[in-house]
């Protein structure tokens, strides 16, 4: 049907441009992670597995992982407690307005991530609005400290920035159940709990699943809101590869946490990809 | 033959419903008895409002004005899941991630019923419609007519007072609807439920009914048995609507009815008169019958439909007539009709409505 000049010129710059700008790199990545650096910083090509060994033996590299996962799990369950129930009613209840109120979920998307993260750091501070409005009606007679600075801070943030990326998977999937699906359950003599628990969510799972990546897999590797917002405590995995990569001057360890973080990426994606295709029927 | 349903005691009563959807009036002051184990057919056109009159005796819709009573409990402000009625749905609705038999349980389990209960219940429902070899697939595994089983044992297996069903047989294809007609009349008798069906196909109607509510525009146009609404149709619609018809525009003056160069005694009254002539009572006339109509007209056309054929007359002052004639095909260029008086039925008008 299409001449093969067509189909070359069509498929081959989007095939380049994946090689060039991501398995180049990858590759790249995956080379350095098993080099090392002397003394004098210049990059030995000595192709040994030490890069790995140091990342198991010394304890802060995993328990800065664990954390980054403790934190990207409460992003996770956050988003969707928040999520679910604002997709439910768009999808179910909102009528006339779901157009607007689909919008308004969108429109936080527009501003840039580095704003939203600022603004939390104004409200959150010691002089932040927060306090000033805590002492103000007197709940407490100091700034609380615990605000800002800490892994709090952090799943607040990241909680907000990615509520829409699990609510836009969950409300697609909501909108996909047929209506008479619901209205079957409740002919079926069924009250509007045993309808959402029996027919609603078991067919919306797909959209949770979906959203629940979204959630995990982008606060896992986010480094700017500890950076902002974190505080010593509040430190991600990713805010050592940066540190790695730049002050630290160690690439190929560096390299070697990223190799880390994309397997463990690319496991919860496929499991995800497992999970969605289980609970889906049409 | 009068109108009144079987000597069964009344289940359903529908009294003056209503239903406008903003500007536009769906249903105006319907009301209807249902008997006890009577199979019901709602027919009309799409647009006629009789799925929104279904959708308000299931609760889905509520009416505008009006009441639905089930005995002496009033029905239409109780939330569907408290009513004693089920619905099989047109798509069927059965739940994709539920199996064949989890679906059919599902009445029984959102119910809290014993477990050996619902399995029993279940067994039972999956045999009548003969799906017990299909119990564990899912929805999506098994065929359209099998679903459609598989929608009626869930329904029925909860027992209702009533079973409504929304055009259930418009997704199978002509053979096996025709199957499903006579099984699911078949099935309506054993159980003994009352039915009411919805259906847009005046045929299906015909064949399953033990009465039929013709709806136009969101009235009622007849309430009646099969046989009644064909041999004595209320209105020019319903004669229209059901089967094919010749309706003659006559004037009736003393006790002589009109139309063209037609003329028949009747006893309705004097005035201008609509009558509908089927055309299986009209036919080429015989020199042994008297008392008989006739007209003589030019053949326009003559339409084979297998055990019949219907020719078109058309009489010397233009009006057209169309017989059925099970005698093969006529040869003759101008045929002499003839049609007994009292096969020319009188019939009101149908007015249009917005």
């Amino acid at each position: 049907m299409f001449s093969r000049a067509y189909k070359t010129a069509v498929t081959v710059p989007p095939l380049a441009w994946v090689a060039v700008f991501l398995l180049f790199p990858y590759a790249l990545m995956f080379c350095y992670s098993f080099w090392s650096v002397t003394p004098a910083q210049t990059i030995l090509h000595s192709w040994d597995l030490n890069n790995y060994k140091e990342l198991l033996q010394k304890s802060v590299y995993w328990q800065t992982l664990l954390r980054s996962m403790w934190i990207a799990a409460r992003v996770m369950l956050f988003s969707l407690l928040l999520g679910y129930p604002l997709a439910y009613f768009l999808s179910f209840y909102a009528g006339k307005r779901k157009d607007l109120l689909y919008q308004m979920v969108i429109i936080p998307l527009w501003v840039s991530y580095l704003v939203r993260a600022y603004a939390w750091k104004t409200i959150l501070g010691s002089d932040g609005v927060l306090n000033t409005l805590l002492q103000y009606v007197h709940l407490t007679n100091h700034p609380l400290d615990f605000l800002l600075y800490s892994p709090f801070a952090v799943v607040l943030t990241l909680t907000h920035i990615y509520t829409p990326f699990t609510i836009l998977p969950i409300y697609a999937s909501l909108e996909h159940i047929p209506r008479n699906l619901v209205e079957a359950s409740r002919d079926l003599g069924a009250t509007p709990a045993q309808t959402f628990w029996k027919v609603i969510f078991p067919l919306s799972i797909p959209g949770v699943v979906a959203g629940a990546t979204f959630a995990f897999v982008l606060s896992l590797g986010d480094f700017l809101a500890p950076l902002l917002l974190g505080g010593p405590s509040g430190i991600m995995i990713s805010n050592i590869v940066v540190s790695l990569f730049g002050a630290a001057y160690n690439w190929p360890l560096g390299a070697a946490i990223s190799l880390g973080m994309l397997v463990i990426v690319i496991s919860l994606l496929f499991l995800s990809e497992h999970l969605e295709k289980k609970w889906s029927f049409s | 033959m009068s109108a009144t349903p079987a000597q069964k005691p009344t289940l359903l009563s529908i009294r003056n419903i209503a239903k406008t959807f903003g500007r536009n009036v769906v249903l105006r002051d319907v009301s209807l008895e249902i008997a006890e184990g009577e199979f019901l057919t709602i027919l009309g056109e799409s647009g006629s409002g009789k799925t929104t009159l279904l959708r308000i005796i299931a609760g889905f819709e509520t009416a505008t004005s009006g009441e639905v009573w089930m005995g002496a409990e009033r029905l239409d402000q109780q939330p569907p899941y408290r009513r004693r009625v089920n619905t099989v749905f047109q798509n069927y609705a059965l739940f994709p991630h539920l199996t064949v038999e989890q679906n059919v349980a599902y009445g029984l389990r959102v119910a809290k019923r014993p477990n050996a209960e619902v399995e029993q219940r279940v067994a039972e429902a999956l045999d009548k419609v003969k799906m017990t070899a299909h119990a564990r697939k899912k929805p999506s595994k098994i065929s359209g007519g099998q679903q459609q089983r598989v929608a009626l044992a869930r329904a029925l297996v909860n027992r209702p007072n009533l079973l409504l069903l929304d055009e259930p047989l418009s997704a199978l294809d002509a053979n096996l609807r025709r199957q499903m007609q006579v099984e699911l009349k078949s099935l309506q008798r054993e159980v003994g439920i009352a039915f009411v069906f919805v259906t847009h196909d005046q045929e299906e109607a015909m064949v399953m009914s033990d009465r039929i509510a013709l709806l136009r525009s969101g009235e009622l146009e007849q309430v009646a048995t099969p046989r009644e609404i064909y041999s004595r149709p209320a209105t020019a619609y319903v004669a229209q609507f059901i089967g094919h018809t010749n309706l003659l525009r006559s004037e009736v003056r003393d006790g002589v009815a009109r139309c063209g160069a037609l003329s028949w005694r009747t006893s309705t009254i004097d005035g201008p008169t609509l009558f509908s002539l089927r055309p299986e009572h009209l036919r080429p006339s015989s020199v042994a019958s008297n008392g008989t109509v006739r007209v003589t007209g030019r053949v326009l056309q003559q339409a084979f439909h297998g055990a019949t054929s219907l020719v078109r007359v058309e009489c010397a002052d233009g009006l057209v007539l169309v017989m059925r004639t099970s005698s093969g095909t006529l040869t003759a260029q101008e045929v002499e009709l003839e049609f007994s008086p009292a096969d020319a039925i009188p019939v009101r008008e149908s007015p249009e409505r917005s």
